[in-house]
């Protein structure tokens, strides 16, 4: 009960920081503000016990926050913030999480007798039970001859899942290139003259 | 980009180093302990951005001339694909077989497939970030995407 406790404190926190990176007019803040959120990620990750998410989480994080920093301090930000009608976005925000707490329940959230699984509880069967967890705790290492649990599933029993994650990361990459390109760039005056 | 003062280039030129071979050590033992290809990727990539900050991006906008990063990343993305196919087509036909003998627990030599599946993601997660790195920071956009020269 303590861990979900912790857990609510910081998702909390990580809402509040989401918010002040969104709202804040100042671009330095609003880095700093991204960062303690992801920081906060990577404390909900070790509370959940999962220290290789947790590694990579915090190394992205840092990475992230040099770059940022260094970009802002190389390109000033002259452009004036456009007042935003918060109104409407917080109503439609509202909206969303409702409609996404109205599937939740509507799959069973709360109880334990729709198809969703309390928190905490493993889906595919605990330790005693012989679910498909149980089982690739048991032959992992016969089957994979990994030590590492986590990298035997991941490269050896759900490497398409892997392959899908790696193409995430291509595909965000290629987006970068496209978006810093010099090639095929017009000037605005070029278009709307 | 200029670099920054000679303090911060020697720690710099003492500590790049040990990151880049911690990154790799990571990735090469990805199957023993946590870790793995992605962190390792991210570990050297994270050497690369401290010794570039330091010592000024002139030298690593030369290095960039060739689409480096780019070729790398698509060779990793590719070698991930093939060491998939070669498990389909030599073995059995199941994608992602570990067709390579598994050998013993614990040792470096274990895991078949495991570590150099590993390796792949090391390159491929390394060569992207750092040239988004390169491209959004150094602003060497011209000199990554000139064709030719």
């Amino acid at each position: 009960m303590a861990i979900e406790l912790f857990i609510l404190m910081l998702l909390i926190f990580m809402i509040i920081a989401a918010l002040i990176a969104v709202e804040s007019s100042d671009l330095l803040s609003a880095v700093i503000a991204i960062e303690a959120a992801g920081f906060g990620l990577c404390a909900v990750d070790l509370l959940l016990g999962a220290p290789d998410l947790a590694f990579p989480q915090v190394l992205v994080e840092i990475v992230t926050l040099v770059i940022l920093i260094r970009m802002i301090m190389t390109r000033r930000d002259t452009s004036r913030q456009t007042p935003r009608d918060t109104l409407r976005t917080a109503v439609v925000m509202l909206a969303g999480g409702m409609f996404l707490v109205m599937v939740f329940l509507a799959v069973g959230g709360v109880n334990t007798s729709g198809t969703m699984p309390s928190f905490g509880h493993p889906v595919m069967g605990s330790f005693e039970d012989t679910g498909v967890s149980s089982q690739y705790l048991f032959r992992c290492a016969r089957d994979t001859g990994a030590a590492n649990v986590v990298m035997g599933i991941l490269l050896d029993y759900r490497a398409y899942d892997t392959l899908g994650e790696a193409t995430v990361i291509f595909a965000a990459i290629l987006g970068g290139y496209v978006v810093l390109r010099k090639i095929g760039r017009k000037k605005s005056k070029e278009i709307n003259p | 980009m200029r670099g920054m003062s000679p303090i911060v280039r020697n720690i710099a030129a003492l500590l790049g180093g040990v990151v880049i071979m911690y990154g790799v050590y990571v990735t090469l033992t990805g199957h023993l302990a946590p870790g793995g290809g992605f962190v390792g990727g991210v570990i050297v990539m994270a050497g690369i951005v401290m010794l570039v900050l330091a010592f000024g991006g002139e030298r690593a906008r030369e290095l960039m001339r060739e689409h480096r990063c780019q070729l790398l990343e698509g060779l990793g993305a590719l070698s991930f694909l093939i060491i998939g196919l070669l498990g389909f087509l030599t073995v059995s036909g199941c994608f992602f077989k570990n067709f390579l003998p598994t050998g013993k627990v614990h040792e470096l030599t274990s895991g078949g497939m495991i570590p150099i599946l590993n390796v792949a993601i090391a390159i491929k997660v390394g060569a992207g970030l750092t040239g988004i790195f390169l491209a959004l920071v150094l602003g060497c956009r011209s000199a990554m995407f000139r064709k030719g020269k």
